[in-house]
């Protein structure tokens, strides 16, 4: 499915924004999205998207530890035997995930809370691993640094646009890290003060998170024909 | 008929078709035409046998199956309004206010029934306009099942939502009619149950039953609360508490949800589906034209009745000791084994899967509502979990199948 070839040794150099890389940069966005194309790290996707801030927060974790991870791993690769390549990719994930942990846990106590188990997840999140083995192993840092860049940023607007689209229509609200959540609907509105409206429970619920998903990549691929499969 | 016939021919249809003004307006054209005239479609290639019954006349014999619920139900809504306000009485005859009753229940029911069409075929006309597919007859029967299945007092922007997720993500996004996989109207009313808990349950089932409380005028007795809701209040309370014995004072003979008033249907609930005989009767014209699959509703009434019988052996609580013929006809498990469980898209196909399918329904429905007090209408629940399992059952009444012949094959050869 990924559409990146795993080039040998380049003869002449090459600037770090050539056209190629460039599209490092811009295929996950779109052609090769992690989430809705790839569909990997769709768990994360599910948890942590009742809310926008905890989207966010999420994603910037997520480009944090891919950026780490494909950066160090990318400079290691000549270093690392191939048989025990994985446990050293873990290794070099799970301290950043760390990293990120302690950090979210001294700085943001109560978003660090709402995110749970799911900050130690990354670990697992698919998306970080297959980048690793599938690109990082392979090129060199400045290309990798793109890639995972490119690739957090396809996890990362699929992750806010869920996230929209539930906490608007699921509590009437919007948040944002630092600011809290925010709920722009007066309160008039709702059934219980005698008005005509009521947010949509579903949404908060997580098989709303699968559909709202299930949604984009139904828009996506009516765009974008040359995603749908054969068959 | 001849004249106007040809008049469309000749006047209206060459605008439609070729290079027409209103081309772009065809599949609206051709819906109207083939619901109003027989089409004059034949097959081009091959020898077929044609069965004069098409889609169009399949949905409308079961629109006219539901007219009898329907028509209890509109009648239902003004019999609970005037009984909970304390106009009537449960002695009174039938007919007494019953110009009232009926204009109760038809302000409440009509402008469902136009919501939900009007959502639901506002999707289906620009779908098919975008896809350039002609627009089917898919909708009209769960355009209709959408407002009985409803309570009475919802919202009507709620249903319209629900209608619109309904036919998007149940139907269309698996190919429209006939593709989907789960029950449409089902999933339009599981859509509401999740989404607005609060509108779906309590005290709602009655019209302004609410209003009526705070304005002191609610009659004896009366909560607006479903036989289920109240039933399921006695689960983890002592059989013999104080609760249980109250509720089940009303389950007795000449209480409110008496077995009488249950199978009659004299009881609060979503619009149609309080009354075991208005569905029996849409039973008995689906079975007799041959529409509605004998097999499953047989099988998921059976289903019920054996789980019911085995919860009133075991008699655990209050909730089991509830007769087997008094939980199937209380709540909408007969409208659902009538009306939901039958839809011929989202059933098991085969024979013997009909059996299974509707046998489990039966036993899931009166096993869901009485162990989870949360979802007091186990029915909606047991169904669309079916809906999804019916595919399974088919695969493995076919493996079956093709190993009894091969078995069989074998015998012969040897």
């Amino acid at each position: 499915m990924s559409t990146e070839t795993i080039t040998a040794v380049e003869p002449k150099r090459e600037s770090l924004f050539s056209k190629k890389n460039r599209k490092l940069l811009t295929d996950p966005l779109d052609d090769s999205n992690p989430i809705t194309v790839q569909v990997l790290g769709i768990c994360s996707a599910l948890a942590i998207t009742v809310q926008v801030q905890q989207a966010v927060i999420m994603s910037l974790a997520v480009l944090f530890v891919m950026i780490g991870g494909n950066v160090i791993v990318s400079m290691m690769r000549n270093i690392i035997p191939d048989r025990i390549r994985i446990i050293v990719q873990l290794v070099v994930i799970a301290s950043l995930v760390i990293i990120v942990d302690e950090v979210l846990k001294a700085f943001s106590p109560d978003i660090s809370e709402k995110l749970s188990v799911f900050v130690g997840l990354i670990i697992t999140n698919c998306i970080i691993m297959g980048r690793l083995e599938a690109f990082a192993l392979g090129n060199k840092p400045g290309p990798a640094m793109l890639d995972a860049v490119g690739n957090a940023m396809g996890y990362a607007w699929i992750l806010l646009a869920v996230a929209l689209v539930r906490e608007v229509f699921g509590s009437g609200a919007i948040s944002f890290p630092g600011v809290g959540q925010v709920k722009f609907l007066p309160e008039s509105w709702f059934m219980a003060n005698g008005g005509f409206y009521e947010n949509n429970n579903l949404m908060i619920l997580p098989p709303m998170a699968l559909i709202t998903v299930g949604i984009i990549i139904w828009i996506q691929r009516s765009r974008n024909r040359s995603l749908i499969e054969e068959n | 008929m001849k004249a106007l016939h040809k008049l469309i021919e000749e006047r209206v249809k060459p605008n439609f078709t070729g290079d027409g003004k209103l081309k772009r307006f065809w599949v609206v054209f051709d819906a109207l035409e083939t619901f109003l005239f027989t089409p004059g479609h034949t097959t081009s290639k091959g020898v077929h046998i044609r069965d004069g019954i098409d889609l169009k006349r399949t949905m409308f014999l079961v629109i006219v199956a539901m007219i009898p619920a329907l028509l209890f139900g509109t009648w239902n809504i003004g019999h609970q309004y005037y009984l909970s306000l304390g106009d009537i009485t449960t002695a009174d005859p039938w007919t007494a206010m019953f110009l009232d009753k009926i204009i109760v229940g038809a302000i409440k029911v009509v402008p469902l029934i136009v919501v939900s069409y009007a959502t639901g075929l506002g999707i289906e006309f620009v779908i098919a306009g975008i896809n350039g597919h002609a627009i089917n007859e898919g909708f009209l029967v769960s355009g209709m099942l959408i407002p009985l299945i409803m309570p009475v007092d919802v919202p009507l922007w709620m249903v319209a939502v629900a209608t619109a997720f309904a036919v998007l993500i149940a139907k269309e996004v698996f190919g429209g009619t006939g593709m989907n996989i789960l029950n449409v109207a089902l999933t339009s009313r599981a859509f509401l149950f999740f989404a607005y808990p609060k509108q779906m349950s309590g005290e709602i089932w009655i019209h302004d039953v609410m209003a009526s409380k705070t304005g002191g005028l609610l009659a004896d007795g009366y909560t607006g609360a479903t036989a289920l809701g109240h039933l399921a209040n006695t689960v983890g309370q002592p059989v013999q508490g104080e609760v249980s014995n109250g509720v089940m004072a009303m389950f007795t003979d000449g209480g409110m949800f008496s077995l009488m008033n249950c199978f009659v249907g004299t009881i609060p609930g979503s619009v149609a589906e309080t009354s075991a005989l208005a569905a029996l009767i849409g039973a008995a014209i689906l079975i007799w034209t041959g529409i509605g699959s004998w097999r499953i509703i047989s099988s998921f009434i059976v289903g019920g009745l054996v789980m019911g019988a085995i919860f009133n052996l075991l008699s655990l609580n209050a909730y089991m000791t509830i007769g087997p013929v008094h939980q199937i006809v209380m709540g909408g498990f007969m409208f659902g084994a009538v009306f939901m469980a039958t839809d011929p898209v989202s059933a098991a196909q085969t024979n013997r899967g009909k059996w299974l399918y509707g046998f489990l329904g039966g036993l899931f429905s009166i096993m869901i509502r009485v162990f989870n007090p949360a979802y007091p209408e186990g029915v909606m629940m047991a169904i669309l979990f079916m809906n999804v399992m019916a595919p399974t059952i088919d695969h493995y009444v076919i493996e079956a199948n093709i190993r009894r012949r091969e078995k069989r094959l074998t015998a012969a050869v040897a």
